[in-house]
C-alpha cells in the first residue's frame, strides 16, 4: 500500500491507508474523557427540569445537602451572579432576538431536561442518588412547541422579555443582491404563460438527534495554573475562547483539550451549560470535578438537528427550464440560541439552487422559538435540508410534466464546459463534472433495467412495488472564507492553522488546528505531510486537540478539516523546505538558487550532491554549522484562509421496494458517485460517505424526536428513537469521480457532509416513485412502514401511471408520455 | 454505577436462592438473570430494589434436557442457546427461529429464555412462541414446586403467575418433532421489539394442515393464542390462498394498543398479514 512512486514523488496521495488511529479508538484503550481519573476528583450530576415550560415555585435541596458523599449542591439562583450567558456566535440579522441562555436555570425553565441544579459528591453514583433527592415545585406555564402557533399572535411568548417567537427573520432575493432575476416576477410570468407551470410543496424536515457514540463527558481540573477542562467537544479553540469570555477568565489562562472524541456530527459545537457548570463547580470546589451525561440526558438536553419547514414554489417552462425559485422556511431554534443555532438555515440558503441555472431566487428564512431544546449543527447543517427540498421538487416537476427526472435535471444543471459558474446566489462554483458522476451512476445502478422492472411490477400490480429515487447534489463545504463569514455577520473567520516541528531525529509533529474526533484526520494529514516532505508516514505524528499544543485553530465541522486544515499544512510544509533550503545549501556548499527540493531530498541541480531533510533537522538541531543571519531552525507555521469553498457534487441514485402489504420500505439498490476533487485516501472518504449515507437514509426512514403535548421528549432513548444499525443498511455501491478543486493547491473538496445531504432525497424520492399509482407525490419522513401503508389505503392503483410497459423494447420507461430516458453521454444528453 | 444502591447475592443454587430471597424479609428484591431487560430498568431509576439476587451462577438453571415427550428448558438457557440447541431445534423449532429474532448478538448472548418469559414485555418474542407450543412452566418457591400451564401463566402487561418469593426455573415445551415452524417479526429497525410478530407451528400431512398452532406477539397485554385461525387451517390444503383466507382470522379475540410504533388498526391488519406470511413459512 505504501509503494513508493519515484517518478512523480507522489508516494501517499491516494493510498488507501488503514486508520493508524483506530486500534486505539476501536479497542477503547485510549483517552476518552470519561477515562480520565484525577487525584480527589468530584463527581457531578444534574437535576433536570422535567417539565417544558414552568417556573421554579420551590426548590429543596436540604435532603440531597446531607446525602452521602456530597460535597455540594447548587441552584440556578446560587449559580446566577457567575454563570454568564452561554453564547450565540451569529448573529443573523441587526435585529436578531437573542434571549439569555443560561448554564443553570434561574427561576423560569424553558425545556424539558434543562439543568435546574448542580450536585458535587465522592462518586458519580452518590452524586445520582443526591441529585433524586432534590425537590423541586415548578408552576407550569403554557407550552408552545409548533412553529405555526408560535408565531400566530397570542401565543404564549417563550421569551416574555423579547416580546416575540421570532427570532430572526432572513432573506436573500436574487434580484435586490444582482445576482438573478426577481422571482416573483419569475412567478407570475410563469403564471401567466400557459407554457409555463408553478408547482408549491411543502416539506417538513423532521427533528433529528445527533447521537454520538460517545456522551458528552467533561473534567476540569482547577489547581494549576491555568484552568485546564478535557471534554468531549469538536471546538476546543472555540470553546476556550467562549469560556474565558462567558465566565470573565483571561483566555491564557484556560486550556482546553479535546482528547480522543467519539463522534460529534455538529453535537459537539458548542461551549455548553454542562461545561460551564463543570468549571464553575470545580472552581468552588478546589478540585478536580468530572461530569458524563448518560445516554437519555444526551438525547434530551444536547441539541438537535433540523427541524424546518419548507414552503417551495418553483416556476418552469413546460419544457422543463427552471424560471424561479422561492423558498420559505420556518426554522425551529428552540428555547434558546447556541453557538450557530439561527445560521443552520442560512447555511442552507445558499444551496437550494444546487446544480442548477435558476435564474431568480429567493430564500427567506423565519427562525422560531418554541419550548423545546434547542436546535444547532446537525452533519450537513442546512445543505440537506436544501438538497431535499429542491431534489424533490425536480422530481416532482419532472413527474408534472411527464419527463424522465434525470433528463430534467440535465437539461438544467450547469454545464461541465461553463465551470467556473457564478450561482444566482453569487457562489462561484470552481469546477465541478455532473454528466460524468451521473453516466458512472446511471451505469453502476442499471438505470434502465430498474425502470424496466419498474414497469413490469406497476402493470402486474405486483404487491412488492420499485421505486427510482435521484439526487444529484452539490454542497458548499470547507468553512470558510473569513470575508464571506464577515459578511454574514458570523463571529468568527474560517482559517486553519497548522505548524511543522522538525524533530532532530528526523521525525516530524505536525500540529494541527482541525481537532479530530473520529474522522481519521491523523492518517489523512500524515499522507499529506510524508508527501510534502518526503518522510515516511511513519515518522509523522499529528497533534490537535489540546490549547497548549496548538494554540489556535478553528476545529473541525462543515467539511472542512481537509480543504482548510489540510491545506494549512501544506503551506507550513513549504515553509519548512524553504527555510531548510539555505541549510542544506550551506552544508552542500552550494548556492540556495541551485538547491532544488524533492522527496525528502535536497540536491545541488545538475549534481548528485545532496542532502535529506532529516539530515538538515539534525544539522539544524545542533546548530554548529549553518549559514550567519539565519535563525537555526526549520520549524514553520502557516495560517490559511480559503478564498472560496468547495463544492463536491455527486449523483446518487437509490431503489426501493414497498412492500404494499405492510407499507416497508426497504432499500434494493444505492448507488453513488461522489466527486469530492482528487482524493488523499480512498479508504477514509469512502468510510465517510458510507456513514454519510447512513444518517441521511435514517433521516429518510427511521429517524425523529418527537414530543408529547406537554414538550415531553418522549424519543430520549434508544428504544424510541430508532437508529438503525449495519444489520439495517443496504450494501452500497460507491464510486468517485475526481474533477480536482481549482481553489487549492491539492485539488480536494470536503466529504464528510456529503452522504447525508446527499441520500434522503433519493430514498424519499424512490418511496415517492414507487408510491405514484396511487396518486401520491409527496410523504413525510420518517416513512415509517405504517405511514406508507396508510398513505395508500383507500386509494385506487394506477398503473397507467408513471413507467410504461417496455417489452416491446421501446424503452418508454420514462414517465408520462414516451419522453425519453437520460441519454447518458457525458456531455448533451436528453434533448 | 447509574442504578441506585443495593445489596447483590449471587447463590449457587436455587434452594440458595430461594432462601435468600425468603430472608430479605420486607427488603425489595430483584431476581437478575440476563439483566437485559432489568438493569436498563435499574439504569433509569425506573426501579430501585435493595437486593438483587444474581441467578447466573446457578447451573442447574442452564440447559436443555430431553424429559420424554417434552424438552425440559433451563430458565437461564440464553437466547443464544435457545436458537443454537439441537434438542430444541428438533422438538421446538419455533422457539430457535424466534429467539434469533431477538435484538442483536450482545443481547441474545446475555438474555434468557426463562428472563424473557418471566418479564413477560407484550412486545417481546418469546412469549408468543411458548404459549403457541403449550409451554408448561415450572415454579419453585419455599414451598416446593409447582407447575403453571401456558395459558394461566401470562396473566397481564408485565406479569406472570410466578409469585413473590417464587422463581421460574424450567420451561417444559411439549415435543413438535417433524412440524414446521416460522416466527415472522416486524419492527421499525432490526435491533428492536417486535411491532407485530407471529408464531406459527404446523404439521401438515400429505398436504393438508393436519393440525396448527399461532401465537401472537404484541397484540394485546399478553401473548395472544389466534385460536380462530389455527382452527381455520386445519383441514385445508396447505397452500397459499387458503392460509390466506385462514389468516384472515389473526386479529380476533385481540386487544392491541396504539402507541408510539403502531396504531391499533395496523396493528390488527399486520397480524393478518403476518400470520399468513408465518403460516406459509411453516409449512415450506
Ligand atoms: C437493546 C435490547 C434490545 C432488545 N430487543 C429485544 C427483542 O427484539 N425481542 C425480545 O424479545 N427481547 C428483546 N430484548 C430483551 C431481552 O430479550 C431480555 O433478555 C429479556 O427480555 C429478559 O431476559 P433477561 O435474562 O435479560 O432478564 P432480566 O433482565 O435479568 O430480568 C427481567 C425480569 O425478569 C425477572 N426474572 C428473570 N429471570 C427470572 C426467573 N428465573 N424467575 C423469576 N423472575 C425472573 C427479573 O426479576 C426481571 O424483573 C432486548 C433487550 C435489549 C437490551
Amino acid at each position: 500500500m505504501t509503494a513508493v512512486d519515484e517518478t512523480t514523488g507522489a508516494k501517499e496521495f491516494g493510498q488507501s491507508r488503514r486508520r493508524k488511529e483506530d486500534a486505539r479508538l476501536i479497542t477503547g484503550r485510549t483517552k476518552w474523557t470519561d477515562n480520565i481519573v484525577l487525584p480527589g476528583m468530584a463527581h457531578l450530576a444534574m437535576v433536570r427540569s422535567p417539565v417544558a415550560s414552568g417556573t421554579i415555585a420551590s426548590i429543596d435541596v436540604a435532603d440531597a445537602k446531607t446525602s452521602p458523599g456530597v460535597l455540594g449542591v447548587w441552584t440556578g439562583a446560587d449559580l446566577d451572579a457567575e454563570q454568564g450567558d452561554l453564547p450565540c456566535a451569529w448573529a443573523v440579522t441587526p435585529d436578531m432576538k437573542h434571549p439569555r441562555r443560561p448554564a443553570v436555570a434561574a427561576g423560569r425553565v424553558k425545556f424539558a431536561g434543562e439543568i435546574v441544579a448542580v450536585i458535587a459528591a465522592r462518586s458519580a453514583a452518590e452524586a445520582r442518588d443526591a441529585a433524586d433527592k432534590v425537590l423541586v415545585d415548578y408552576d407550569d406555564l403554557p407550552v408552545v412547541l409548533d412553529m405555526n402557533e408560535a408565531i400566530k399572535e397570542g401565543t404564549p411568548l417563550v421569551h416574555e422579555e423579547l416580546g416575540t417567537n421570532v427570532n430572526a427573520t432572513w432573506i436573500f432575493d436574487s434580484g435586490e443582491a444582482g445576482t438573478g432575476g426577481n422571482v416573483d416576477e419569475a412567478i407570475a410570468a410563469a403564471h401567466a404563460d400557459p407554457d409555463s407551470l408553478v408547482i408549491e410543496r411543502t416539506f417538513r424536515q423532521q427533528r433529528l438527534v445527533p447521537a454520538f457514540m460517545e456522551p458528552r463527558s467533561t473534567v476540569v481540573d482547577p489547581t494549576g495554573e491555568q484552568l485546564t477542562v478535557w471534554s468531549a467537544t469538536q471546538v476546543p479553540h472555540i470553546a476556550r475562547f467562549l469560556l474565558a469570555v462567558v465566565l470573565g477568565i483571561s483566555e491564557s489562562k484556560v486550556r482546553f483539550i479535546a482528547p480522543d472524541v467519539g463522534g460529534g456530527f455538529g453535537g459537539k459545537i458548542h461551549l455548553s451549560p454542562e461545561e460551564v457548570a463543570t468549571v464553575l463547580i470545580a472552581r468552588k470546589l478546589g478540585k478536580p470535578v468530572k461530569y458524563t451525561e448518560t445516554r437519555s440526558e444526551s438525547i434530551q438536553s444536547a441539541h438537535h438537528g433540523r427541524d424546518q419547514i419548507q414552503k417551495i414554489t418553483l416556476a418552469a417552462k413546460k419544457d422543463g427550464t427552471v424560471t424561479g425559485l422561492k423558498v420559505d422556511l420556518l426554522a425551529d431554534m428552540g428555547a434558546y440560541l447556541g453557538l450557530v443555532t439561527p445560521g443552520v438555515p442560512i447555511l442552507g440558503a445558499f444551496m437550494y439552487n444546487a446544480i442548477y441555472k435558476i435564474p431568480a431566487y429567493q430564500f427567506k428564512c423565519v427562525n422560531v422559538f418554541t419550548k423545546k431544546v434547542l436546535t444547532d449543527a446537525y452533519r450537513g447543517a442546512g445543505r440537506p435540508e436544501a438538497t431535499f427540498a429542491i431534489e424533490r421538487m425536480m422530481d416532482t416537476l419532472a413527474n408534472e410534466l411527464g419527463v424522465d427526472p434525470l433528463a430534467l435535471r440535465e437539461k438544467n444543471w450547469i454545464k461541465h464546459e461553463e465551470f467556473p459558474f457564478t450561482s444566482v446566489c453569487g457562489l462561484t462554483y470552481d469546477s465541478g463534472n455532473y454528466e460524468a458522476a451521473t453516466s458512472r451512476a446511471v451505469e453502476l445502478f442499471d438505470y434502465e433495467g430498474l425502470r424496466r422492472e419498474q414497469a413490469e411490477r406497476r402493470a402486474r400490480k405486483d404487491p412488492i412495488q420499485l421505486g427510482i429515487g435521484i439526487s444529484t447534489f452539490t454542497e458548499m463545504c470547507g468553512l470558510a472564507p473569513s470575508r464571506v463569514l464577515g459578511s454574514l455577520n458570523y463571529g468568527a473567520g474560517g482559517w486553519e492553522y497548522s505548524a511543522i516541528r522538525m524533530l532532530p531525529t528526523g521525525k516530524v509533529e505536525v500540529l494541527t488546528g482541525a481537532s479530530a474526533h473520529g474522522q481519521g484526520h491523523e492518517t489523512a494529514f500524515s499522507q499529506i505531510v510524508a508527501d510534502q516532505l518526503g518522510v515516511p508516514f511513519e515518522d509523522v505524528e499529528i497533534l490537535h486537540g489540546d490549547t497548549q499544543i496548538t494554540h489556535k485553530g478553528l476545529d473541525t465541522y462543515g467539511s472542512r478539516s481537509l480543504v482548510v486544515g489540510g491545506i494549512a499544512i501544506v503551506k507550513a510544509a513549504e515553509k519548512v523546505i524553504e527555510k531548510a533550503k539555505p541549510i542544506a545549501a550551506h552544508l552542500l556548499e552550494a548556492n540556495v538558487a541551485d538547491i532544488e527540493f524533492d522527496s525528502g531530498k535536497f540536491s545541488v541541480a545538475g549534481t548528485d550532491k545532496g542532502v535529506t531533510i532529516q539530515e538538515v533537522a539534525l544539522a539544524t538541531f545542533a546548530a554548529h554549522n549553518y549559514p550567519e543571519g539565519i535563525e537555526p531552525s526549520i520549524d514553520a507555521d502557516a495560517t490559511f484562509d480559503p478564498e472560496n469553498f468547495s463544492y463536491p457534487h455527486g449523483t446518487h441514485l437509490c431503489a426501493t421496494e414497498i412492500d404494499t402489504e405492510t407499507g416497508k420500505v426497504t432499500i434494493r439498490k444505492y448507488v453513488c458517485v461522489d466527486d469530492i476533487g482528487t482524493v488523499v485516501n480512498p479508504l477514509i472518504a469512502e468510510g465517510q460517505v458510507h456513514g454519510g449515507l447512513a444518517q441521511g437514509i435514517a433521516q429518510a426512514l427511521w429517524e425523529e424526536a418527537r414530543h408529547d403535548e406537554s414538550g415531553t421528549l418522549t424519543t430520549a432513548t434508544f428504544v424510541d428513537y430508532t437508529l438503525p444499525t449495519a444489520a439495517d443498511m443496504p450494501f452500497f455501491t460507491t464510486d468517485m469521480t475526481e474533477t480536482a478543486s481549482t481553489s487549492n493547491p491539492l485539488g480536494v473538496k470536503g466529504v464528510g457532509e456529503a452522504g447525508t445531504i446527499a441520500s434522503t432525497p433519493a430514498v424519499i424520492n424512490a418511496v415517492v416513485d414507487a408510491l405514484r399509482p396511487w396518486g401520491i407525490d409527496d410523504i413525510q419522513m420518517p416513512t415509517t412502514a405504517q405511514r406508507v401503508w396508510k398513505a395508500i389505503q383507500g386509494k385506487e392503483f394506477d398503473a397507467s401511471v408513471g413507467a410504461k410497459d417496455t417489452r416491446d423494447g421501446s424503452h418508454e420507461a420514462a414517465p408520462g408520455n414516451g419522453a425519453p430516458l437520460w441519454s447518458g453521454n457525458e456531455s448533451g444528453g436528453a434533448q | 454505577m447509574i442504578p441506585a444502591a443495593f445489596d447483590y447475592e449471587s447463590p449457587a443454587s436455587v434452594d440458595e436462592a430461594l432462601a435468600v430471597i425468603a430472608g430479605a424479609g420486607d427488603r425489595e428484591v430483584k431476581v437478575l438473570a440476563g439483566g437485559q431487560s432489568l438493569i436498563p430498568v435499574l439504569r433509569l431509576r425506573m426501579n430501585a430494589p435493595d437486593l438483587v439476587v444474581d441467578l447466573g451462577r446457578i447451573a442447574e438453571l442452564r440447559g436443555v434436557r430431553d424429559d420424554g415427550d417434552a424438552i425440559a428448558i433451563g430458565a437461564m438457557t440464553t437466547h443464544d442457546d435457545v436458537t443454537r440447541e439441537p434438542l430444541i431445534r428438533q422438538h421446538a423449532l419455533l422457539l430457535s427461529l424466534a429467539a434469533q429474532t431477538v435484538a442483536d448478538p450482545q443481547v441474545r448472548h446475555r438474555g434468557t429464555f426463562g428472563g424473557s418469559l418471566a418479564h413477560a414485555d407484550p412486545a417481546a418474542d418469546m412469549p408468543a412462541p411458548a404459549l403457541a407450543l403449550g409451554a408448561e412452566f415450572v415454579i419453585a418457591g419455599p414451598s416446593g414446586r409447582r407447575t403453571v400451564g401456558a395459558s394461566d401463566f401470562f396473566t397481564d402487561l408485565f406479569t406472570t403467575a410466578i409469585g413473590e418469593g417464587e422463581l421460574l426455573v424450567e420451561v417444559r415445551v411439549p415435543k413438535h418433532t417433524g412440524w414446521g415452524a416460522h416466527y415472522e417479526k416486524f419492527n421499525h429497525v432490526a435491533h428492536t421489539w417486535s411491532i407485530v410478530g407471529v408464531a406459527a407451528a404446523v404439521r401438515v400431512e400429505g398436504g393438508t394442515i393436519a393440525e396448527a398452532k399461532v401465537g401472537l406477539t404484541n397484540m394485546g397485554l399478553v401473548p395472544i393464542r389466534a385460536t380462530a385461525v389455527e382452527q381455520a387451517l386445519v383441514g385445508q390444503p396447505a397452500t397459499a390462498d387458503a392460509i390466506r383466507a385462514a389468516a384472515q382470522n389473526a386479529d380476533q379475540g385481540t386487544n392491541p394498543m396504539s402507541d408510539a410504533s403502531a396504531d391499533e388498526d395496523y396493528r390488527r391488519h399486520l397480524a393478518k398479514v403476518l400470520t399468513g406470511r408465518a403460516v406459509l413459512a411453516a409449512v415450506g
